[in-house]
């Protein structure tokens, strides 16, 4: 390759580089290069353009988004690394829209069984001790299948990761006073559907949490700026988003989102309800449509995950099924969290399927789709959380493959 | 002992004088075993005194919720009739003529909701789904109608509530629905309702 100095670079009196090129039958052949074009790609050649700034940026080449549709919007699993996922991109799940909140006029009122009825400020919350938790959030609805072209966020793009930051609700519990005999309390939201769940107090003492921060700064408007409820490992709709009240009761109130509308058929003509806890599940986000893979060495990574503890164990398969192996957990492994785990494979360049399944601190094995269904009498609905499988074509395509009924 | 170490001390003793003395006054109904599973552990007085107490007018404006047992319902009454007019007016749009079916959604139980259509689920209806007549009034007052909520008086809530409840046949068309006789309406569903049977493990459920 013929070489150019940076005299001659400044001087204008290149007007072409050489380069390496290939052409579609692998032979090397040098081809001229305008000298313009190798001067705007080389970043060693000019002071970097954008100053320090106030806010980080992302980089324009990364085109991270979420997957909106009316009701809600799907966390890009496919493209993310680790565990935590960026607030931005935190999956979305609205009752009707997300309210405009300011933070000053925002308050929250308990009362219902309790010796002292109150109402707190984001400012009065902020005075109480405050905790933190490592989870993941999930929809109950997190579940599609049907076609080959769909990507981990299209399949299951309703759960994501964030460190949650605020007071306990056994602190406020105390605070008040709350009397022997309450069993419930009702969570409500300052949105425009006022949303209502019915909670067991005993989950109040356990490790709910009235947040106002994600990942260390103040919540998004999305996920219930100021403050919300988050319940560890519970379907996400029991973390009403922007609180407004919390009511202790004796009973459950049987709102409309825990009768009509979270709640699932499970044969006999029976239909669950109050299925708070998200069951173990698991997901390869590598390999995984819509990107291709070479054959040779491929670390299979993905998330797995549990609502009632942590991620015991998670195994794969690379042969449809037959076999399977256990893969590396990456730490920190956490309690009701999004755990990494990844296994390394050489791909031999044949047709195949890769799956995986979690295991949790239970004994719970992620289930297949068909054991789901026979379990629930042939009903799918919420709390779908089956062994996900990809097919691996010859030509490198990986695309998902549909859940059979 | 140094000058320190008996700071430590004398801290140490204070930290537990500080929780024998700040024992909650009334205890939550907690086994020991959640106690020491609760989330923050840190030593805290039983009470802070932060925030301020709730008055009485702001609990009248904000608790506005209706259990099962009618606790909560406000004064008035409502029937089909009445109700039919207003869902015309203002809720047709989005559940269709008569609540059998739009945009929100299928609100009324007719051969088409009941059956379905091959290869469909049948649509959740409050005849079909709905296990307590309570919530129809809450969730009406709460959220609806969805681009205009709270906008409905007590008295056009109890008015819709009665035209949906008879709609669906659960009702007789002249019955009057008040904060007595809600409560006391059975809904075809309500026996339909388990809670959940799940308990992780290694059982598929």
């Amino acid at each position: 390759m013929k070489k150019v100095n940076r005299r001659t670079w400044l001087s204008g009196a290149a007007t072409a580089a050489v380069a390496i090129a290939q052409t579609a039958t692998a032979k090397a052949v040098q081809v001229g290069v305008p000298i313009d074009q190798l001067w705007a790609d080389d970043p060693t050649k000019q002071p970097g353009g954008a100053p320090p700034g106030q806010v980080g940026t992302r980089s324009p080449f990364e085109k991270l988004v979420k997957n909106p549709s009316d009701i809600s919007s799907r966390t890009p699993l496919q493209d993310l690394h680790g565990i935590l996922t960026p607030s931005d991109l935190h999956f979305e799940r609205h009752h009707n829209g997300v309210p405009a909140i300011d933070p000053a006029k925002h308050e929250l009122l308990i009362h219902g069984m309790v010796d002292k009825p109150l109402v707190v400020t984001l400012a009065d919350l902020k005075r109480f001790p405050s905790v933190s938790h490592i989870a993941f959030l999930e929809c109950s609805g997190n579940f599609r299948t049907g076609k080959e072209t769909l990507s981990p966020q299209d399949i299951c793009g309703l759960t994501s990761q964030s460190e949650w930051t605020g007071v306990s609700l056994a602190t406020l519990f105390r605070e008040v006073g709350v009397r022997p005999g309450a069993s419930w309390f009702l969570a409500e939201g300052g949105d425009a559907a006022l949303m209502t769940r019915s909670i067991p107090v005993q989950k109040g003492w356990d490790d709910a949490i009235i947040a106002y921060a994600q990942n260390g700064e103040a919540l998004r408007p999305e996920q219930g700026y100021p403050v919300r409820l988050f319940l560890p490992g519970w379907e996400g709709n029991t973390s009403v988003k922007w609180l407004r009240r919390i009511e202790l009761g004796d009973a459950p109130w049987q709102t409309r989102e825990e009768t009509s509308k979270y709640t699932e058929a499970v044969g006999d003509g029976k239909i669950r309800q109050f299925s708070f806890d998200i069951d173990a599940r698991s997901i390869i986000t590598f390999p995984a449509y819509p990107a291709p893979v070479q054959r040779g060495w491929i670390e299979i990574r993905g998330l797995a995950w549990s609502g009632r503890g942590t991620i015991e164990r998670v195994e794969i398969s690379t042969d449809a099924g037959k076999s399977w192996q256990v893969a590396t957990l990456q730490q920190p492994v956490l309690d009701k969290a999004h755990t990494r785990f990844r296994l390394l494979w050489h791909w031999n360049g044949d047709e195949t399927e890769i799956m995986s399944r979690a295991v949790d601190s239970t004994g719970y094995v992620q289930p297949t789709y068909r054991q789901l269904l026979d379990a629930r009498g042939g009903n799918s609905g919420y709390h779908m959380n089956p062994i996900t499988a990809w097919q691996i074509k010859r030509d490198g395509r990986v695309l998902h493959r549909p859940e059979i009924r | 002992m140094t000058n320190r170490t008996c700071w430590r001390a004398g801290f140490l003793l204070g930290v537990v004088g500080l929780m024998a003395g700040f024992r909650p006054t009334t205890g939550p109904p907690l086994t020991s075993s959640a106690q020491t599973h609760s989330l923050d552990t840190i030593p805290a007085p039983a009470r802070f005194g932060f925030g301020r107490p709730a008055t009485t007018a702001e609990l009248t404006r904000l608790d506005i919720d209706v259990r099962p047992d009618g606790k909560g319902l406000p004064a008035g009454a409502g029937t089909a009739e009445r109700g039919k007019a207003i869902f015309a007016t203002k809720c047709a749009t989005c559940h269709g003529v008569g609540g059998t079916g739009g945009l929100g959604g299928a609100l009324v139980t007719t051969t088409m909701t009941t059956t379905g259509v091959a290869g469909k689920r049948p649509e959740k209806t409050i005849g079909n789904y709905w296990p307590y007549a309570t919530t129809v009034f809450d969730y009406v007052r709460r959220a609806m109608p969805f681009n205009e909520p709270g906008s409905l008086t007590d008295e056009e809530v109890y008015h819709l509530t009665a035209y949906l409840l008879h709609a669906n046949g659960i009702i007789d068309e002249k019955a009057t629905i008040t904060a007595q006789t809600l409560p006391t309406v059975v809904m075809p569903a309500q026996t339909l309702f388990i809670p959940d049977d799940r308990r992780g493990g290694s059982e598929i459920r």
